[in-house]
């Protein structure tokens, strides 16, 4: 049986030709799919930054309020209690005036009314100014240089969101409105610049987008991570070690180990209703809490720990322990003293890795109701980070996406920024202990 | 005194023990503790156990007991306290030379080990039972038919609600079905070239870079399908749009939820499916090789098909992903529940039904609330189902080439 | 022993030099490989047999630290000549390697792989009659001839390597390279596949590596001595066995090497 035609093997038959032919394509059908897959992970970064980096700038006004004597004090008696009793109402009218006065000092020609005017500044220009006179009394009769932060929509027209056409339907800013920014601007009473509140401050309601913040919420996921670091590591890493150093080989620990990797993969809001039914109906912990959400995340991120704990365990040879029990130490001596230490490296890194899945985890927060509500106070203790109603990041990101206002849009993806930015660092500590500490044996 | 207090002054007070239980087994040894069973250490902490847990676990029974909630916190803390001094006297007066101090408290150590991994299931049954007892509430209120076989999803919070989870589960096959469309070969044939064809180079930098993709938390696809991509498809198949058709009506939809559900897939599909290619012995391609066959001949005839029962368990891994995912579906398909084929329209899932039943303000025992427990625990055993079939099938061709 | 055409050269390899990145595994070898003749390569392990074996049909160039130097010829050819493709070559030099390696697929398919891929039926009876015809040659089809559509993965040790066997024989190579077949075999079955190497010999040439003297005295006419490396000696196989010129041989055939 040899083969009829005797060919030369220098010269490519057409068969083989056409073989080569489907391998080049095949080879480019690999080459695409990672093109492809490496294209998407290209496409998510640069809209991130695109369109989130944009929130870390703010457009501010700086104006000379006059803080009237006739309208904050009218007694002139300086009385703190008579002072409180007018409201932000109040002081509208010096922001106006104020507004006014900056106008023609720049000479600057609008035929708006002054509340138009005044419209330029965010909502929380009166909050601001009532803030700083209820502090400094004796301020009250001087002129004050104030920085406000500008209205949403005066912002989005210096980030090129909110356009002269765009604004066609827009009730709360016009044109001649954005003639007058044009003219601030150039008189350098309004500029954009790096705004450290949106890293630090809380949120705010949903008139006002341009004062919201991510401090709160940021408090709100570091308690919860608390939460998870205290519980997750030990009894991830008690569960590990029981289950590879001493549990015996029955059907009680095979249950357990399928049981195990089967929660890996239960879906994160079936932990959410779990914590809405025990935590929340059964055992009354407070809803919105930042430690019912550290339980969930808890629970959720259990199994990734003592997964890779697992690993790093069985990863340390049996001659370490043969060799301390050779000496005459226990079992429970052999595991703690020798066996542990050499699995920390290991265990440390998948503890960030699943502290890192803990902190971007949504769902389950949304049924324990971090969401729905202005996450803007501060806690001002321990026991208040821990149990009074607060957002995480996710929840905050999740909650601004649903404000149907594009100013909010930009913050969703800033702090998406800011959450991005803590789980690159987690997850480079635990590469760097990984290659560091990574030992063959 | 507070819990939060009272616990404090129990750790305190188990911390003292532990002192003091050392030193007194150094003087009962007369200073020469040689003559212990144990090293000192030990008797310090056996009194601090003995001090800690049985109070921290009264105070716990005493915190979720209901009638003992109502007392107020003065004789609990004379209780609690009471007891702990007590347990610190009597286990002192117990300590003596003979005392097997050390194989005690390894007892209480591998007793505490085997709570953390009975925790696993503990967790299981929780969420089982709490799903099962308001399920069972919600048949009680509304008809088990309707919910199973019923085909309309349209509650309302004035009663007479139709609740039927048919509709739901279409919506989520069908956009999981999309999202491994997208994921499913391009993670496959990216696998196929890590294993085969990269060189380490490539290796080293691709592979990290595509599970960057996996590290990404869902709220961030979400994001991503509500205001890049779906917008994205409205301005190319909605009316006025790049193509000039006019199939398109809003930027939520199957396509939207299901393009990104699936770029999310991909480093899940692709690093497992690695693992399974790479898990076919070489000979197996040596063989092929040898007998004149190019690379990919090799991989499309001997490779794959030998990964074919690896890879199917990776794919129903990657649809119990899909069917689980609740941020992108939330944000980026839609609140209608309908049977359509029209991949362009807004249809609703399982998952996102359970967040706006759950965050709606409805009453707590209306049907329309509790049905999300059904839905969730229809959730909790088709994933189940999915992942012990999918273990199954990969431990079991893993097993055939080790 | 039938004598056919001894001295027509099949392959020659000259001055073949291989290097596995900087480790220069095979050095200086030289050697004119009979048609029609079973030539077995000898050596303590590691002492470059299967790395040269490898090279006669460019398995090598699967390992990309590898690098191959020199002139091998088939039929006066250089394999290494850059418009060769290894595929067609591979198809002219089959091989079979040392644990049996059948494709999880039926009988049948397994030895249909290669005259499939290969385009060499051009209907399903010419097909047939390739399996019938390799699976006799591989002395297997009376065993097999009833269960086609079984996997080949389902027999035993020897009947898997006599398959992978006829798989590589289907492709209708000139050359039959085969590295320590029986190593991972029982002596019965062991006993069968030498048998077969005997018939094989009448159509190809045959190349087997062997760690076991005594199969490379039963099985070769002619033998190749391996050490560290070199091509120590290469011969008859009565003469290398019976009086060596190499003292290295001497000492690895009486045992006090390898």
């Amino acid at each position: 049986m040899s083969n009829p035609l005797k060919t030369s093997l220098l010269t490519l038959d057409a068969r083989t030709k056409k073989r080569n032919a489907a391998e080049t394509r095949f080879r480019a059908y690999g080459i695409a799919a990672i093109g492809a897959g490496l294209a998407m992970l290209i496409l998510l970064l640069v809209t991130i930054f695109g369109k989130g980096l944009g929130a870390f700038q703010q457009t501010f006004v700086t104006l000379n309020v006059p803080l009237l004597e006739e309208k904050l004090d009218k007694n002139g008696t300086r009385d703190l209690e008579k002072i409180k009793k007018v409201s932000t109402f109040g002081y509208a009218p010096l922001l106006k005036k104020a507004m006014e006065e900056t106008l023609t000092e720049y000479g600057i020609e609008t035929n708006l009314k002054s509340k138009k005017q005044a419209a330029l500044l965010s909502k929380s220009a009166a909050a601001q100014l009532r803030n700083y006179v209820l502090a400094n009394t004796d301020m009250i009769g001087e002129t004050v240089e104030f920085t406000f932060l500008a209205n949403a929509r005066v912002d989005g027209y210096l980030k090129d969101r909110v356009t002269r056409e765009s604004i066609a339907n827009d009730k709360s800013i016009n044109a001649a409105q954005l003639d007058m920014v044009d003219a601030l601007l150039a008189a350098e009473v309004i500029e954009k610049r790096f705004n450290l509140s949106f890293i630090t401050g809380a949120d705010a309601s949903d008139q006002r987008p341009e004062a919201a913040g991510m401090g709160v919420s940021m408090l709100g996921s570091f308690f919860m991570m608390l939460v998870v670091l205290a519980l997750a590591l030990p009894i991830g890493v008690a569960a590990s070690i029981y289950l590879e150093e001493f549990a015996p080989k029955n059907w009680i620990t095979d249950i357990i180990e399928v049981n195990i990797s089967n929660l890996a993969a239960v879906p994160s809001i079936v932990f959410g209703i779990l914590g809405l039914a025990v935590f929340i109906n059964s055992v009354h912990l407070p809803q919105s809490a930042p430690l019912v959400g550290g339980l969930v995340l808890t629970l959720m991120t259990l199994p990734t720990i003592i997964i890779s704990t697992r690993a790093s365990l069985k990863s340390v040879p049996p001659s370490i322990r043969d060799a301390a029990l050779g000496v005459g130490a226990s079992k429970m001596q052999s595991v703690f003293h020798h066996v542990l230490p050499l699995a920390a490296p290991g265990i440390f890194t998948g503890t960030i890795i699943g502290l890192a899945q803990a902190l971007g985890e949504t769902a389950p927060l949304l049924l324990i109701g971090m969401i729905g509500f202005i996450a803007s106070n501060a806690p001002d203790s321990v026991a208040s980070g821990f149990l009074d109603p607060n957002s995480a990041m996710p929840a905050q990101i999740y909650e601004w996406a649903k404000r149907a206002d594009p100013a909010f849009y930009e913050r969703a993806w800033g702090g998406i920024i800011i959450l991005l930015v803590f789980l690159i660092t987690m997850n480079t500590i635990a590469v760097i202990l990984r290659r560091r500490f990574e030992r063959r044996w | 005194m507070s819990a939060f207090w009272l616990t404090l002054t129990v750790l305190v007070l188990s911390a003292l023990g532990v002192v003091i239980g050392r030193a007194r087994a150094v003087s009962v040894a007369g200073g020469d503790v040689r003559k212990l069973h144990s090293l000192p250490k030990y008797y310090g902490i056996f009194v601090g156990f003995t001090v800690l847990i049985p109070s921290l676990l009264l105070l716990i029974l005493w915190l979720v007991t209901p009638p003992l909630e109502q007392v107020s916190t003065q004789p609990r803390m004379f209780v609690v306290l009471g007891i702990a001094v007590l347990l610190m006297v009597l286990s002192l007066i117990r300590i003596t030379p003979d005392l097997r101090a050390r194989n005690a408290v390894e007892r209480v150590v591998l007793g505490l080990l085997i709570t953390a991994a009975s925790l696993a299931i503990l967790t299981t049954i929780g969420i089982v039972l709490s799903m099962l007892f308001e399920t069972r509430n919600f048949f009680g209120l509304h008809s088990w038919k309707d919910f199973f076989f019923g085909l309309k999803w349209a509650p309302n919070f004035r009663g007479d609600s139709e609740l039927s989870i048919l509709p739901l589960l279409w919506g989520t096959i069908y956009i999981s079905l999309v999202a491994l469309l997208v994921s499913v070969p391009i993670g496959l044939f990216a696998a196929i070239y890590l294993s085969e064809y990269a060189g380490p180079k490539t290796r080293g930098v691709s592979k990290p870079l595509l599970e960057i993709l996996a590290g990404i938390p869902t709220i961030v696809y979400g994001l991503f399908a509500l205001l890049t991509v779906g917008p994205l498809l409205l301005r190319t198949f909605g009316s006025g749009g790049l193509l000039g058709v006019d199939w398109m009506t809003g930027a939520t939809a199957v396509l939207t939820a299901g393009l990104v559900m699936g770029i999310m897939l991909i480093p899940f599909v692709s690093s497992l499916s690695d693992d399974i290619i790479n898990a076919v012995p070489q000979a197996m391609r040596d063989g092929s090789l040898g007998l004149g066959a190019t690379k990919s001949e090799t991989i499309r005839q001997v490779v794959i098909p030998a990964a074919l029962p690896g890879i199917v368990g990776a794919i129903l891994l990657a649809a119990s992903r899909a069917i689980g995912e609740t941020m992108i579906v939330v944000l980026g398909a839609g609140a209608l529940a309908k049977f359509s084929l029209d991949p362009l329209e807004a249809m609703t899932t399982i998952t996102t039904r359970i967040v706006s039943q759950l965050t709606g303000d409805g009453d707590f025992a209306s049907p329309e609330t509790l049905v999300a427990f059904a839905l969730g625990l229809t959730l909790f055993v088709l994933t189940l189902g999915l992942n012990v079939i999918a273990l199954y099938i990969v431990r079991t061709y893993r097993e055939q080439y080790e | 022993m039938k004598d056919t055409s001894m001295d027509t050269i099949k392959i020659s390899a000259k001055d073949v030099q291989v290097y596995y990145a900087d480790n220069h595994a095979i050095k200086d070898v030289n050697v004119d490989i009979a048609d029609k003749t079973v030539t077995a390569f000898i050596g303590p392990s590691g002492c470059g047999k299967s790395t040269f074996l490898r090279c006669l049909n460019r398995m090598n160039d699967t390992i990309d630290i590898c690098h191959v130097e020199g002139d091998i010829l088939i039929d006066g050819e250089d394999i290494y000549d850059r418009r060769v493709d290894p595929v067609q070559l591979r198809a002219k030099v089959g091989m079979v390697f040392q644990k049996p390696n059948p494709f999880p697929k039926s009988i049948y398919d397994n030895v249909a792989y290669g005259p499939r891929i290969h385009g060499l039926a051009r209907a399903k009876s010419d097909l047939d009659e390739i399996v019938e015809k390799s699976l006799r040659s591989a002395a297997i089809w009376d065993e097999v001839k009833d269960r086609l559509d079984a996997p080949g993965t389902g027999l035993s040790g020897g009947q898997q390597q006599r398959l992978c066997i006829a798989r590589a024989v289907a492709t209708a190579p000139e050359v039959l390279l085969m590295d320590e077949p029986c190593s991972a075999l029982d002596p019965i079955a062991t006993a069968q596949v030498e048998e077969l190497i005997d018939e094989l010999r009448q159509n190809f040439a045959v190349v087997i590596v062997t760690h076991s003297m005594q199969q490379a005295a039963r099985v070769s006419q002619k033998t190749a001595f391996f050490h560290l490396g070199n091509l120590v000696e290469y011969g008859d196989t009565n003469q290398i066995f019976t009086k060596p010129s190499d003292p290295r041989t001497e000492s690895y055939i009486t045992g006090r090497i390898g």
